[in-house]
């Protein structure tokens, strides 16, 4: 579902991604980790189309970019620790602002079935502006899922949620937003990412340097596996 | 999962866009009021330092009036992108699988709404205070060049600096040295409607706003997508 080969990204003199090459199946939930300026977010916003690489091939849903970015763009939801909604918007005029931009069809059921998804069904004709911060970031999944897509990027979800908002993300992307869909997720949180992934990959250094799958580890075995991969690298 | 899948028409976007800023500004009144009161405080400062005699207001007050507009349009676009930037809702509009211009469009309709609104109520406060009417067809038409002119650059010149850190000072550095033929034509072919000068003396200034408005609505159509790319 998402194929990256040999991307390199520079930012004038620096080089953030080194020829990396990373891939993702469908249906897979790959967790990225590593420390700050590894490159994560630049992956992501590069895989987004937000981006454009320097040098490398990369294709998502089975279109490239950043040739066929809005094919890419149509089949694709984004969520990062800033909510991309309107906060002097109601949570319903939100997803109908942006189901307009999505051309989706049949809109009020979509919008009514995704605010049931969320659990925000009752405040939807409240402002953003006055909802907390886990609220929004519940709706911000909602925009990120209205129209349906195939790949959903996460980068840092949690970022400024309390305990009990993390939680209910957490379930929320169990239940709601991950099923079928191909996912990757950016996050430092080692134990929340555990739980949720089917895969683990470490970027330092603008490479993937390690990688393991959900089912070669054993409890708590995330973070000593995440320790080994930053030593390796160092 | 692909059922929902279609791609959304240039005008459904660019009328999204526009719903969109109306209807958030009709609520906060963030933009409007900036560039009211921004304005309102124009028009009396200059009203009260002129003191001018009835012979030279009409030489004069176009330049004052095009002033207020200009000083007044550059809070309204700073603020109108910066709360595009600072909630992430800029890269939200860039992910939509829309044609990029569709949301130059939008924003621009926005913005040049804003300024128009803030423009209907200056002309008659100006109109009174400097005891001179400016509710003349000509004028208004104007009024409707430069700013479509003046907002067309201003938008996109805008969606360039509200990536810098500095965006607050950066867009009139940017934009006041690419404004002055407009600037200057809406100044010439405002006091010429106000002193009366025959209109073959006026027409050849509103000829450099249509051809501005025209160049720059279609450079900004043509290069929008290529400024809001990191």
């Amino acid at each position: 579902m998402i194929k990256v080969q040999r991307l390199v990204k520079r930012f004038g003199v620096k080089t953030v991604l080194h020829n990396l090459d990373f891939q993702v199946q469908e249906g897979e939930f790959v967790a990225l980790m590593g420390p700050n300026g590894a490159g994560k977010t630049t992956l992501l916003r590069i895989l987004s189309s937000l981006m454009k690489p320097t040098y490398g091939k990369i294709s998502v849903a089975g279109y490239s970019l950043p040739e066929q970015s809005s094919h890419v763009r149509s089949r694709l939801g984004i969520v990062s620790h800033l909510p991309l909604l309107y906060g002097d918007l109601t949570a319903e005029e939100n997803l109908r602002f942006f189901g307009k931009l999505y051309n989706i069809n049949n809109m009020p059921n979509r919008i009514g079935e995704v605010l049931d998804l969320i659990g925000l069904m009752q405040r939807k004709n409240d402002l953003v502006r006055t909802f907390s911060r886990g609220m929004q970031q519940r709706l911000a999944i909602g925009r990120a899922i209205l129209h349906n897509p195939e790949v959903l990027l996460l980068d840092e979800p949690h970022t400024g949620l309390d305990q009990d908002a993390c939680e209910m993300l957490d379930q929320l992307l169990k239940n709601v937003a991950v099923q079928g869909r191909t996912v990757v997720m950016t996050s430092h949180d080692l134990v929340r990412v555990q739980d949720l992934a089917s895969r683990f990959d470490v970027l330092t250094k603008g490479k993937v340097s390690a990688s393991i799958s959900a089912n070669h580890l054993e409890e708590d075995g995330l973070i000593t596996f995440y320790r080994h991969a930053l030593e390796a690298s160092a | 999962m692909s059922e929902q899948k279609t791609e959304s028409s240039f005008l459904q976007s660019v009328s999204a866009v526009v719903w969109k800023d109306l209807t958030a500004e009709l609520r906060s009144r963030e933009i409007f009021s900036a560039m009211f009161v921004f304005a309102l405080l124009v028009v009396l400062i200059f009203n009260f330092a002129l003191e001018l005699e009835a012979g030279t207001r009409a030489s004069v007050a176009a330049g004052v009036l095009w002033a207020t507009f200009t000083f007044a349009g550059t809070l309204g676009l700073n603020r109108s992108m910066s709360m595009e930037k600072d909630r992430g809702c800029l890269d939200g509009l860039l992910l939509a699988p829309v044609d990029r211009s569709a949301i130059f469009f939008g924003k621009m309709v926005g913005n040049l709404v804003f300024m128009l609104i803030v423009e209907l109520v200056v002309i008659p406060l100006f109109s009174i205070l400097y005891n001179i009417n400016l509710i003349q067809p000509g004028l208004l038409l104007v009024t409707l060049l430069g700013s479509i002119g003046y907002i067309a650059v201003g938008t996109l010149l805008s969606a360039m600096a509200v990536q810098a850190r500095t965006r607050d000072i950066l867009l009139p550095i940017l934009l006041f040295p690419v404004v002055i033929p407009v600037v200057i034509a809406a100044v010439k072919a405002s006091s010429g409607y106000l002193q009366g000068i025959p209109m073959n003396e006026i027409t050849p200034w509103l000829n450099l706003l249509v051809v501005y408005d025209i160049i720059f609505l279609t450079t900004a159509w043509l290069v929008f997508d290529k400024v809001v790319e990191e």
